[in-house]
């Protein structure tokens, strides 16, 4: 029982930490509030089932190839549809939305409604304490963790993460000191839907794919980026892994946990945002107020 | 004769000098005369679900356009509503005259659940934390079933009215009456407070304002008109369920109001009767209907970012850049002032 928490609770974390993170990090570079951020997720999925599954192409050929096709698609919508908007906060909203139910019904009616399975990269199981881990457990455990740590050099050791950084923190004063935000923006839009994608990708063999599946994440990512505070990277980490602990505690300890589980971790983020109304690591930014 | 007159003088100086208010009185009074061109029920029927969201989508308005406490979890004032009618009818037999205006109230009740916690929230921290309401309650829901009715929610409740006629009569005259208390809200003092709390809350503070207390207040009439709507909706359909709680409803309004134009309340009339009939209509392309939708909202707020109304009235009217009165855009001097329009 405890094993199988801490297997499933890192598993989602991570995967909640990869989507949180990107989410952050355009809200913070751009002001943005990607609605659609978890479409890309739902969208490299499903590319991977149409190249991998298919088309029947080789993993190591589909993987790179969905991740750098959602993600073109990702830095055209920005282009065309969120940047234009970016002033207007309201409008932004429901164009991000409205992006996310074109995407939905795009792979609607090119692949049905109904829930479909993608194979796994590699096949058969590790048994420690005497509960099952899949090997693909492992892997996307490893390529998510891994990305992680990429992400979070780049924004540490790089002048592209610095550069995001400064962004993040003060827009205009950023723009003064001869920084172009519009290009950061951009570059972090890339590196934001790369994150959503490794994980939509990595995720598509052990979930089942449905176009539906943007909605129910984006609401924990937007609970977890809260919880951590909005534009925090650590936040949103430390986020994710308080959430997807408290979810899989609840499916495997209370009667109709199924049910129950986002309803509790949702109270629980509640309850920390009463006591600390910017979030766990969020600053409130009085120029912005 | 005096009273013709004057009602005759009023519509000349008051509403023919400009299109939108003409727009307007034509707007209405074919929503009144209609049942006379046509009794169609399908006509009727959506007619009168658009008239039920026109007032949800307007309370969005009322809290989030014009207090700017940007609420994304909106469904939960509704469908608190929803199932409060939809019990109390059902297990207390209250008739629809009772149990819509109790709905109201214990949305009201809940309005002040949300607000007292998401005061301390700023800007999108609020908007998210509000969006947690009704999953909540959506979770609590389908664990207890037996009370809730679960998955297929609590049907077998008394109707509006006793013909599709009256219930559209009822419904679009209270969407009438509703809609126009609102809009006098926002046009009293407490809407000057309201927009000042959304400029810079602040500033207003420092003003010697309790922004607390009209934080809150917004938070209760919110609720308490989404509540009304949803009480409607409930009778009208007489069924209450979990979509009605759903993400996407609340999604709903603020996809309607900022359509139509945010901080206006017409504007979220304006989006309701536009986008609704136009998803019904888009029935006949059954499969590409929703991407149909999807695609009209965003190309229009790709293109018109403040919503249609604004769009189309800064067409076909202009501020006079001395006095600040609207005239239509023909005019070469101004109705009021005579100063001249360029």
């Amino acid at each position: 029982m405890l094993s199988d928490i801490l297997v499933h609770g890192l598993m989602n974390g991570a995967v909640y930490a990869m989507l949180a993170v990107g989410f952050s990090l355009i809200f913070g570079a751009a002001r943005i509030i990607n609605m659609a951020h978890t479409a890309f997720f739902m969208l490299s999925a499903y590319f991977i089932f149409y190249f991998g599954t298919t088309l029947a192409l080789h993993p190591a050929i589909a993987m790179p190839l969905s991740i750098i096709v959602v993600v073109a698609i990702g830095v055209l919508v920005y282009y065309v549809f969120m940047e234009p908007v970016r002033e207007h906060g309201t409008a932004v909203l429901i164009v991000t939305v409205s992006l996310a139910m074109v995407f939905q019904e795009l792979i609607l009616i090119s692949f049905g409604g109904h829930y479909r399975g993608v194979n796994s990269i590699i096949t058969g199981f590790v048994s420690p304490m005497g509960i099952r881990i899949s090997y693909q457990y492992l892997l996307t455990l490893g390529v998510v963790s891994l990305s992680l740590v990429i992400v979070w050099l780049v924004l540490m050791k790089t002048r592209l993460g610095t550069a995001i950084r400064a962004s993040a923190q003060d827009r205009e004063v950023a723009n003064l000191m001869g920084m172009n935000v519009a290009w950061i923006a951009v570059a972090t839009m890339a590196i934001s839907v790369t994150l959503a994608s490794i994980a939509g990708v990595m995720v598509a063999p052990l979930y089942t794919l449905n176009p539906h599946m943007w909605l129910s994440p984006l609401v924990l990512v937007l609970a977890i980026v809260i919880l951590g505070g909005l534009g925090s990277i650590k936040g949103s980490f430390i986020g994710a892994l308080i959430l997807a602990f408290i979810e899989v505690t609840v499916v495997f300890l209370m009667p109709g946990g199924a049910f129950l589980k986002l309803a509790v971790a949702l109270a629980i983020m509640l309850m920390i945002l009463v006591i600390r109304p910017e979030g766990l690591f969020g600053v409130y930014l009085e120029g912005e107020r | 004769m005096t009273a013709i007159g004057i009602a005759l003088r009023y519509f000349r100086n008051e509403i023919l000098v400009l299109p939108t208010r003409l727009i307007a009185v034509l707007f209405v009074l074919l929503l009144i005369f209609l049942p006379l061109l046509t009794r169609d029920m399908y006509i009727l029927r959506i007619l009168s679900i658009a008239a039920i969201f026109s007032i949800y989508a307007a309370s969005w308005d009322l809290l989030s356009g014009y207090v700017g406490q940007v609420n994304f979890g909106h469904a939960f004032f509704f469908g608190v509503a929803a199932y409060t009618t939809a019990l109390l009818n059902l297990r207390l037999g209250l008739s629809p005259l009772i149990t819509i205006p109790l709905g109201g109230i214990a949305s009201v009740l809940v309005g002040l659940l949300v607000g007292i916690p998401c005061l301390r929230l700023k800007g999108p921290y609020l908007g998210l934390a509000t969006l947690a309401f009704p999953i909540m309650l959506t979770g609590i829901i389908f664990a207890f079933p037996e009370f809730f009715g679960g998955e297929l929610g609590i049907s077998g409740i008394a109707r509006l009215a006793s013909s599709r006629l009256n219930e559209y009569y009822i419904v679009v005259i209270l969407m009438l009456v509703l809609c126009y208390i609102m809009w006098k809200i926002t046009d009293s003092k407490i809407g000057i407070i309201f927009h000042a709390i959304r400029e810079d809350e602040i500033a207003v503070r420092a003003s010697g304002i309790n922004t607390t207390k009209y934080k809150l207040l917004a938070f209760c009439l919110s609720g308490f008109f989404a509540g009304i709507a949803g009480g409607l909706f409930t009778h009208f359909l007489r069924v209450a369920g979990p979509p009605m709680l759903a993400v996407l409803m609340s999604f709903q309004a603020i996809i309607w109001s900022i359509f139509g134009g945010i901080v206006t309340i017409y504007g979220a009339v304006v989006g309701v009767f536009i986008l609704f009939p136009a998803l019904e209509f888009l029935r006949a392309a059954a499969e590409y209907r929703m991407l149909i939708f999807a695609l009209i909202v965003l190309l229009v707020l790709r293109f018109m970012p403040q919503g249609i109304t604004a769009f189309f009235r800064d067409k076909l009217e202009r501020e006079c850049p001395r006095c600040k009165v609207r005239n239509a855009i023909t005019r070469k001097e101004c109705r009021v002032c005579f100063s001249g329009m360029k």
